[in-house]
C-alpha cells in the first residue's frame, strides 16, 4: 500500500495556505538534537568503523593506513571467525525456531479462555524483563554436566548424561575450511537457556496477533465441524502470517547480537564450540588489540543484520498510512 | 461433555508444567541463595536448606552494593532524558509532518537494530577525548543516544492514536506549537510515559555491552559486578545466585508491578506490534 494523496492533502492543508511560519521551522528544530546525536553515532561511528576496517592498525597503538581487504581475508580465513559463522548459523537457527513453536503453542493455550490467564502469561514472559547476565550465570549452574538438571536426568535413570556446555562434539561434523561443519552440541546448552529468556517474547506477539482474529472467525470454523487441528492450521495459523514474519526478523535480530549471556554462561568455549561473532569482536578488539579485524569482524555483523533489518523496516512502514 | 473436561483438565496440566519449568531456575537460585556454604554441594542442588541462611545475600550485597548505587544512578536519569526528548520527537513526527519526516524516521528506527560492536572503537575514542570515558554521565550520555530511536518510536504511535481534532480545537483556543503540545499531548501521555520508563529502565539496568567497554571497576554498573563476581573462582555459588536474584530484582519488581506496561513496550520494540 503507497501513500494515499488524498488522505496527504487531509492530513496536510495548513502547509498550502501558510508559506513560512515558526511552526513549520519547530518539528525541526525539535528533531535536530537527536538527527545529529543518531547521525554521529550510528551513521558516522558505523562509516568510522567501516574505515579502520580497511587500515593496519593491529596493534595497540593506531595505524590507519590502508590495508585493503587483508582484515577482511584474515578474520575468514581464521578458525575462530570460521566457527562463530557456523555457531551463529546453527544457533539462530534453532534459537528462532524452537522458541517460535513454543511461543505460538503457549499463545494458542493462554487464548483458550482460561482462568488465570494473566498469570499464566506473565510467568512466560517474567525472564524478559530478566538481564541475559543474570540468565547466564544461573543456566551456568542448572546445565552444569555435573549438577543441576543432570541430577534429575540421572534419578530418572539415564546413565549417558549429557555434557551440555562442556561438550566438544559437533554433529555432523563435516570439514569445511578450517573447521569442522555441524552443530556443536555445546550451544545446545546456550540454546535452552535463550529459549528460557525469549520465548515469552515470541509468545506475547501471537497472543497480540490471535486477539486480532474476530472470535466469530474462530468459532465458525469450529461450527463447520472442522476439528481443532484442522481449524488451526487452515483458519488460524494464516491469519498469523504477518505476525510470524515480526517473531522470525525479532529473533534473528536478537540471536545475532547474542552476547551477554554467552559471555557470562559459557565464554568462547574450548576450540570455540559457543564463540560469536559479538564475542570474537570485543576480544579481538579489546584483549587482542586487533582494532582492524575487531572493525571488520562488527562489519560483517552488521551486514548480516542489515539483510534483515532494513527490508523488514521498509516493509513495516510502508504499510502506514502518511 | 465429558471429553471437553478432560480436555481443560489437560489444558491446565500443560500450563502447569510450563509455568514450573520457567520457574525451576527462580526456585534453584532462591533455595541455593539461602544456604549456608556447608549446604552447598553440587550433588544436592534441588534440596531445600535445612534452615535459612542469608550470609551469602550479605556477602554478595558488599561484593554488588557500588554497581547497584552505580546503576540506579545510570538508569534513573537516562531514563528520564530519553523519556523527556523521545515524547518531543514523537510529537513532531507524528503531528507535524514534513516532506522527508517517513524516511528520517526510518533512519531513525535503524539505530536501535545495529549490533553496537560496530559503533563501539569510535565509541570508546570518543567518550575517552571528551573526558567521558569511565564515567555515569558518559554511559548515561551513550544509552540516551542510543535509546533515542525505541523512545521515538513508542511515543510517535502512541500520538498518531491522538485524533488530529483534538489538535485542532485547541488551535482554535489560541495554541501554537509548543501550547498544543503543552496543554493537549502532555496531559495525555501518562501512558506512554510509563511505557517507556519501564522500558527504558529494564534495558539500561541489564545492558552489558556498554557497561563493560566504557567502564572499569570502581565505576561499573551492577551487571559488569556480578559478572565479575560469577567469574570469580573463590566466590561459592550460593553468593553467586544471591547475587543474580540481586541484581535481577530491582527490574523484576517492576515488571510484576506493572507487567502490562512492560509487554507494551516488548511489542512496541517491534516496530508493528
Amino acid at each position: 500500500m503507497a501513500m494515499q494523496p488524498a488522505e496527504m492533502t487531509i492530513t496536510q492543508p495548513r502547509r498550502a495556505r501558510k508559506p513560512w511560519t515558526w511552526e513549520r521551522v519547530y518539528p525541526i528544530l525539535t528533531l535536530l538534537p537527536s538527527i545529529i546525536a543518531i547521525a554521529v553515532f550510528v551513521y558516522g561511528f558505523i562509516v568510522w568503523t567501516g574505515v579502520v576496517s580497511f587500515t593496519k592498525w593491529n596493534t595497540l597503538v593506531p595505524d590507519l593506513s590502508w590495508n585493503g581487504f587483508a582484515n577482511y581475508r584474515a578474520i575468514f580465513q581464521d578458525f575462530r571467525f570460521q566457527s562463530d559463522l557456523r555457531n551463529l548459523l546453527f544457533f539462530t537457527v534453532l534459537f528462532v525456531l524452537v522458541s517460535m513453536i513454543i511461543g505460538l503453542f503457549l499463545a494458542v493455550l493462554v487464548d483458550q479462555k482460561i482462568r488465570l490467564e494473566g498469570l499464566f502469561r506473565s510467568l512466560f514472559i517474567f525472564p524478559m524483563a530478566i538481564a541475559f547476565i543474570v540468565t547466564g550465570v544461573v543456566w551456568q549452574w542448572l546445565l552444569n554436566p555435573s549438577t543441576g538438571v543432570n541430577l534429575i536426568l540421572k534419578a530418572l535413570g539415564l546413565t549417558h548424561l549429557p555434557k551440555w556446555y562442556v561438550d566438544i562434539t559437533i554433529v555432523p561434523s563435516i570439514p569445511w575450511g578450517h573447521i569442522k561443519f555441524g552443530l556443536p552440541l555445546a550451544l545446545l546448552a546456550v540454546i535452552i537457556a535463550a529459549v528460557w529468556q525469549m520465548s515469552g517474547f515470541a509468545m506475547a506477539l501471537y497472543l497480540s496477533g490471535l486477539r486480532a482474529i474476530p472470535d466469530d472467525l474462530k468459532e465458525a470454523a469450529a461450527v463447520d465441524g472442522a476439528n481443532a487441528w484442522t481449524t488451526f492450521w487452515r483458519v488460524i495459523l494464516p491469519q498469523l502470517n504477518a505476525v510470524t514474519v515480526t517473531v522470525v526478523i525479532m529473533l534473528i535480530h536478537i540471536s545475532m547480537k547474542t552476547f551477554d549471556l554467552i559471555y557470562a554462561m559459557t565464554g568462547p568455549g574450548a576450540a570455540f564450540v559457543t564463540d560469536m561473532p559479538s564475542m570474537d569482536m570485543f576480544q579481538t578488539t579489546f584483549q587482542g588489540n586487533h582494532y582492524a579485524q575487531g572493525a571488520a569482524i562488527s562489519i560483517i555483523m552488521l551486514l548480516l543484520l542489515a539483510i534483515f533489518i532494513v527490508p523488514y523496516l521498509t516493509y513495516s512502514l510502508r504499510g502506514e498510512k502518511p | 461433555m465429558s471429553l471437553r473436561r478432560v480436555n481443560r483438565a489437560v489444558l491446565y496440566l500443560v500450563l502447569c508444567v510450563f509455568a514450573a519449568g520457567y520457574l525451576m531456575p527462580v526456585y534453584v537460585a532462591l533455595i541455593t541463595s539461602l544456604k549456608p556454604n556447608s549446604e552447598v554441594d553440587l550433588a544436592r542442588m534441588w534440596q531445600l536448606p535445612t534452615r535459612i541462611d542469608l550470609s551469602s545475600w550479605g556477602q554478595a550485597f558488599e561484593r554488588l552494593s557500588p554497581g547497584l548505587a552505580t546503576s540506579l544512578e545510570l538508569a534513573i536519569p537516562a531514563t528520564i532524558i530519553v523519556a523527556i526528548i523521545g515524547a518531543c520527537n514523537g510529537y513532531a513526527l507524528s503531528k507535524w509532518r514534513f516532506p522527508g519526516s517517513r524516511t528520517l524516521f526510518q533512519w531513525l528506527l535503524f539505530g536501535m537494530f545495529i549490533p553496537y560492536q560496530s559503533v563501539l572503537i569510535p565509541l570508546l575514542k570518543v567518550m575517552d577525548s571528551i573526558g567521558l570515558y569511565n564515567s555515569v554521565p558518559g554511559l548515561v550520555l551513550v544509552h540516551v543516544i542510543y535509546g533515542l530511536p525505541i523512545a521515538t518510536l513508542i511515543f510517535r504511535n502512541f500520538y498518531v492514536g491522538i485524533p488530529d481534532d483534538l489538535l485542532e480545537a485547541g488551535r482554535i483556543d489560541g495554541n501554537g506549537y509548543w501550547g498544543l503540545f503543552r496543554s493537549i499531548i502532555l496531559p495525555l501521555s501518562v501512558p506512554a510515559f510509563v511505557v517507556i520508563g519501564i522500558w527504558e529502565f529494564t534495558q539500561v539496568w541489564n545492558e552489558f555491552l556498554f557497561a563493560a567497554t566504557l567502564t572499569t571497576p570502581p565505576h561499573q554498573p551492577v551487571m559488569v559486578a556480578l559478572q565479575n563476581l560469577s567469574g570469580s573462582q573463590i566466590v561459592q555459588w550460593n553468593v553467586q545466585m544471591a547475587g543474580a536474584i540481586m541484581a535481577a530484582l530491582p527490574t523484576l519488581i517492576v515488571y510484576i508491578f506493572l507487567g502490562k506496561y512492560f509487554v507494551r513496550g516488548l511489542l512496541a520494540g517491534s516496530v508493528k506490534g
